[in-house]
């Protein structure tokens, strides 16, 4: 398994079979103290993936035929598929469900296509100083989000650098990123934007293990620069886009943390930061309804399994994994 | 003909070709790194944004015609007092920076800053419609009076002892499970680590109900165990780098020392560790900066524990108690994230490898 994208490409891929057939093979002695030592390395994981993954993770989905609050006034009963139910119901849901929806179609693909771009730039033979450069994108990464939002929350402000900027191109009235429901989202692009250093990290080092031959092939064949990107860039490139998209679907489905602190939680401006993570943690630590929260969280565990599932379909004979036996 | 001896006889119209060449890439370059230094200057204005407004005067702030450098508006003193300068629209045409002494409605008395000497000139019209000129002077008194107001000594001590104890847990933990995987075979191993790689993708709110809820009735909220007890249990991010290093090392000197009657763990202590250093420091950097920029964490298991609050959560509360001070703000924002901003600069290369490392290779 020697593809290029790292932990995500090798989960659909493993077989069963191969991997429990090695334990139904007697096994010499030495093999087993070897088993015996190996297992006892990993036991701080087994242990920890026990105790704060897998039985939270059970305990949770038993949360959700329950009744529990942190409270619990009513008594402590099994409410079948109540919480469920409720859920489908809940307006509130929903609407937030569609606003994470709306930002991820606004998020993703600036997420995916803008450290491609800026690395194809960084990887230019025609850029000078790409080593300070690459220093420098990197730099915001590691910037405390809650005081790169802070900053970003003044640099947006109606006479902030941006508007003032805008101003001196040229436009005249320049949005009010802010507290405009149909510039929010735009305003937390931005702040997202400034934390891309990893991305472009990895797309430099994805760009970097191109072979060259390949562009030495596209040149011969008279290839100009557009279509050695779409057929020699892009496909070879196609793992990594294809990591940094899961990966994406993932955090984008979880996105509240951003909002949370620019907007204290409230979802101005007109509900467009009521994000379907924002309103599962209120129904958890403001209203402390332990059981209906519970059920939010396996319904976003579904929708994200659900998402990845179909984009690892999407994607096979797509992704082009050039270390592939 | 070789083309050497092309080159040696001299081919005029390819010395054109090539100056030609060299003139055109001469300009794509130019082209190239100016619009991308452009891209990058806007890229990293928010931390000059960031660090201009942290030193501003809170009436610069609020005034819609302020300079972007940190400035107060000048002033004169004159007689033992100090008086506001306006910018005075003459009758001859000129404009001069004159102090004003004494307010009127219709007309005020001014004295000139070049020429005290000549005394007060009389100027008619109203010096509320006059622009003030501003000086450059930065308000460094802002960090003193932040430093003050939110106990920073407290909220910085807590930061570090808390991503120095997660820091050291983590490379712990994740060094032996990640040597485990790297050097032993058992039974389960591929379906094990598949499962570790698996938990990247489990939405931390489906752990976190029961979590926070066994937690709550065990009585660590409000305490640090929440946050650090689980850095003891390896993750699967670092688990997976070091895996994947320890992978790259050659076996020879681990059989040798096993030969030698070196046991596991004095192998990976002596043989394996030594070798390995690059990546552990990685992870150390990694965990620290991430631990140091966690906010989710202790925001909900230590809301309401001041003493206990790193500088993330103490942030967010004082931005929100002092959001008329955008300042302080900004003050405490610098103060917080000095210090990884520090480490990034000078290890920049740790971290630029351990991210190409679980980003691209396997």
């Amino acid at each position: 398994m020697n593809q290029l994208p790292g932990a995500t490409a090798a989960l659909p891929r493993v077989r069963l079979r191969r991997l429990l057939r090695r334990s139904s093979r007697p096994m010499s002695p030495l093999a087993r103290r070897e088993a015996r030592q190996g297992l006892l390395f990993i036991s701080p994981w087994i242990v920890g993936f026990l105790a704060f993954t897998l039985f939270p993770m059970v305990a949770t989905l038993a949360f959700t035929f329950l009744n529990i609050t942190l409270a619990q006034e009513t008594p402590l009963r099994f409410v079948g598929l109540d919480n469920y139910v409720r859920m489908l119901g809940d307006q509130h849901v929903w609407q937030s469900l569609g606003v994470t929806i709306r930002f991820a179609i606004l998020w993703l693909p600036t997420s995916i296509i803008v450290p491609f771009v800026v690395a194809l730039g960084l990887n230019s033979k025609y850029l000078r100083g790409a080593g300070i450069m690459r220093t420098l994108f990197f730099l915001p990464y590691v910037v405390p989000f809650v005081a790169g939002v802070l900053v970003w929350e003044q640099m947006l402000t109606d006479d902030g650098w941006i508007n003032t900027f805008l101003n001196l191109i040229g436009v005249a009235n320049p949005p009010s990123w802010l507290f405009d429901a149909g510039w929010i989202y735009p305003a937390l692009v931005f702040i997202g934007i400034w934390g891309i250093g990893a991305g472009i990290v990895i797309n430099l080092a994805g760009l970097r293990g191109i072979p060259t031959e390949l562009y030495e092939a596209a040149r011969i064949d008279g290839a100009g620069a557009w279509a050695t990107l779409r057929n020699v860039t892009i496909p070879m490139m196609s793992p990594i886009i294809f990591y940094t998209l899961i990966l994406g679907v993932v955090d984008v489905l979880q996105y509240f943390l951003v909002p949370l602190v620019l907007k204290n939680g409230t979802g101005e401006p007109a509900g467009s930061t009521n994000f379907y993570n924002l309103n599962l943690y209120q129904t958890f630590f403001t209203f402390q309804e332990m059981s209906y929260g519970a059920t939010l969280a396996w319904f976003l565990f579904a929708i994200t399994l659900f998402v990845t599932l179909v984009l690892f379909v999407l994607a096979r004979g797509r992704v082009f994994y050039a270390g592939e036996r | 003909m070789s083309a050497a001896a092309t080159y040696a006889q001299g081919d005029p119209g390819a010395t054109a070709r090539r100056r030609r060449r060299t003139a055109a890439e001469w300009t794509r370059t130019a082209i190239v790194t100016t619009a991308f230094a452009a891209v990058l200057i806007a890229f990293l204005s928010p931390l000059a944004f960031s660090a201009l407004l942290s030193v501003k005067s809170p009436a610069q702030v609020t005034e819609a015609n302020a300079p972007i450098l940190p400035s107060d508006p000048a002033t004169y003193d004159y007689n033992g007092q100090t008086y506001p300068v306006y910018y005075v629209p003459l009758p001859d045409g000129t404009t001069r920076e004159l102090a004003l002494v004494k307010k009127g409605r219709a007309s005020s008395d001014f004295v000139d800053p070049a020429n005290p000497g000549a005394g007060t000139i009389t100027w008619q019209g109203s010096w509320r419609n006059l622009d003030q000129p501003w000086k450059v002077s930065p308000h460094w008194d802002n960090y003193a009076n932040v430093w003050g107001l939110i106990d920073f000594p407290r909220a910085l001590f807590n930061t570090v002892a808390l991503a120095l104890i997660g820091t050291i847990g983590t490379v712990l933990s994740c060094t032996l499970v990640a040597y485990g995987f790297a050097r032993f075979r058992f039974p389960g191993r591929g379906l094990l680590f598949t499962i570790l790689l698996a938990t990247i993708f489990l939405p931390g709110a489906v752990t976190l109900i029961p979590t926070y809820t066994i937690f709550v009735k065990i009585g660590w909220v409000g305490t640090w165990l929440p946050l650090l007890v689980p850095a003891f249990f390896a993750n699967a991010y670092d688990v997976f780098l070091l895996r994947q290093y320890f992978l790259t090392i050659p076996r020879d000197l681990d059989e040798a020392a096993m030969i030698d009657g070196a046991g596991a763990f004095r192998i990976l202590r002596s043989v394996v560790l030594p070798q390995a250093l690059p990546v552990i420091v990685a992870v150390s950097l990694f965990t620290f900066v991430y631990a140091w920029n966690d906010f989710f964490g202790p925001l909900i298991y230590l809301s309401g524990q001041r003493e206990l609050q790193p500088l993330q959560v103490v942030l967010a509360n004082f931005s929100g108690i002092y959001y008329k001070n955008p300042s302080f703000i900004q003050v405490g924002n610098m103060l917080t994230l000095g210090i990884p901003v520090v480490l990034f600069i000078l290890f920049q290369r740790v971290f630029i490898r351990g991210i190409v490392i679980t980003g691209v290779e396997k």
